[in-house]
């Protein structure tokens, strides 16, 4: 579904993010990144998102080169990627409800479409109460399921994660990742930059080691070493 | 589908510009200024075009006919004058008016008026008063009407007074025209000042936004869509502006109505204001709108390369 063919990227000779990545995906698989900070798990992440573009080697995502897509095409592409962050990046003068119905609204769903679905995902997440506050008025662990909810609404093939448990305590990241189970358990591939350890070994998935660019080990399930 | 999107950036827009009140305000307020500077532009032309208008009405020639003079001869004059294309109006003034007119003019001077009445008949002889559309153009038909004088005419003209007035003529045109040309370089510097500091006003806006603008792309929004809201938003701001700037001209070219009448003696500056009101207003609102939504446009276009 997701395959990185020879991938590098080089910003320039003395700061190489990725070397020669070669790392296929499946559908519905759950795979971790994992890495200290700088081993290029982000560089990868941005380049499946067309983010960025790789200096040398070809991505594809299902058939298609995304690196050959037409810039306009992009929004396409992006939203059949729900993508999570580490700093949440919601809209900030938009309401939980309105930030979630944005990606929607965006895609060209229905108003009627909006409004049927997003109930379901507040439930899926745990923030029914909570569509009409600010993305200020929320905890690090609520702001972060909004995004999730966000990420997921468009029933993306794949969600991406970078680091989205870096700025939750203990409790909400065992929140956030249990959800993200739940999605995966549903049928979305998900994809998941981190380097929590605990994290990692409760998984028991497909563990990724990317270290200096080079992937370094991937095992079918992992434990976190490095 | 492209009505849906488009209410929708439409909507978010309107929303946008609500809930940040405060960074809405301040935008308003440069534009504001902005336009006010611009208003402020259109009324000091209006003054400057009345107070020119008022001093080329001063100037004229005037043909004085001797007192014998036919009046065939004269109309030949005047219909000759008439065709030429640098003539605005010829005004014909017969005998009889004239001498109205000097009785009026003279009425409290005893010593004259008795003197006119022992002379028992009419001493003063007809005039053509010929108004030209240039102050610049005096001078041809001036030396058109010399030409006739030299051809035979002098047997009936008495004099022409072109040549007594000319330096204060040719000054006076100097002087309305470099008042003109003033008027047009001030009012381009300082429109292009404001326009600058809007632009930057808008930038920066946008700029505290860019974030957001990065994030919609990477949720999936197009281009179009990311940018769409920042642009209405950027509309509003002209339209609302554009208002506030012409309810604000209303008590100060109320105050200054008074003033600027006593001083270009006849253009009231409030007069112009409620005469030229739909005028002004589409003026202000057209640049308020334009200069806002290209600002936007523009700032945001760095910011969708994501």
């Amino acid at each position: 579904m997701i395959y990185f063919n020879q991938v590098f990227k080089i910003y320039s000779a003395d700061s190489v993010a990725l070397k020669d990545i070669n790392l296929t995906i499946e559908s519905k698989e759950f795979v971790s990144l994992v890495g200290r900070s700088g081993a290029g798990k982000s560089t990868l992440l941005k380049i499946l998102l067309a983010e960025e573009a790789p200096s040398k080697g070809e991505v594809f995502f299902e058939s298609v080169n995304i690196h050959y897509m037409p810039r306009r095409k992009l929004p396409f592409l992006r939203r059949k990627i729900g993508m999570v962050f580490q700093d949440f990046r919601l809209l900030s003068g938009k309401t939980v409800f309105e930030n979630i119905a944005f990606a929607m609204e965006a895609s060209g769903r229905s108003t009627k479409d909006i409004e049927e679905n997003i109930p379901y995902v507040l439930d899926l997440v745990g923030l029914t109460d909570k569509s009409h506050r600010f993305p200020h008025e929320l905890s690090g662990g609520e702001g972060q399921r909004v995004a999730i909810a966000r990420a997921i609404i468009n029933r993306p093939d794949v969600v991406v994660a970078d680091e989205p448990t870096g700025n939750l305590d203990p409790e909400n990241t065992r929140e956030i990742i249990r959800i993200l189970e739940k999605i995966n358990e549903l049928g979305t591939t998900i994809i998941l930059a981190t380097h929590n350890k605990g994290v990692i070994d409760s998984l028991g998935k497909r563990v990724v080691t990317l270290e200096d660019g080079k992937i370094i080990r991937d095992d079918k399930k992992g434990k976190y070493t490095l | 589908m492209f009505f849906t999107k488009l209410k929708r950036v439409i909507r978010a827009g309107f929303m946008s510009f609500w809930r940040n009140g405060w960074v809405s305000l301040a935008s308003i307020l440069v534009v504001v200024i902005t336009l006010f500077t611009i208003g402020s532009l259109v009324f000091f032309k209006g003054g400057l075009d009345a107070l020119v208008a008022q001093l080329k009405d001063k100037v004229d020639i005037t043909v004085y006919f001797k007192p014998e003079a036919q009046e065939q001869d004269i109309m030949t004059i005047k219909t000759a004058v008439s065709k030429l294309s640098e003539t605005k109006d010829v005004a014909y003034v017969d005998r009889e008016q004239a001498l109205e007119s000097f009785k009026e003019r003279n009425k409290n001077n005893a010593l004259l008026m008795q003197s006119l009445d022992e002379l028992g008949e009419n001493p003063l002889g007809a005039s053509l008063n010929i108004k030209a559309k240039e102050i610049s153009q005096y001078e041809s038909i001036a030396n058109f009407l010399n030409s006739h004088m030299n051809s035979g005419a002098s047997d009936y003209i008495d004099k022409i007074n072109y040549f007594e007035n000319k330096r204060v003529i040719e000054r006076l045109s100097v002087l309305t025209d470099s008042a003109q040309r003033f008027g047009v370089i001030i009012s381009l510097v300082l429109a292009g000042v404001a326009i600058l500091v809007t632009f930057n006003t808008i930038r920066l806006t946008i700029y505290s936004s860019r974030e957001e603008i990065e994030v919609m792309r990477l949720v999936g929004a197009s281009n179009k869509f990311a940018s769409g809201p920042f642009i209405v938003e950027g509309v509003m701001y002209g339209v609302v502006s554009a208002i506030i700037t012409m309810i604000m001209f209303f008590p100060v070219t109320m105050w200054l109505g008074a003033l600027t009448e006593n001083f270009l003696s006849g253009m009231n500056v409030y007069n112009y204001y409620i005469q030229n009101f739909g005028q002004i207003f589409v003026i202000l609102l057209i640049i308020g709108v334009l200069i806002c939504s290209v600002s936007s446009f523009i700032a945001i276009r760095r910011y969708l390369r994501v």
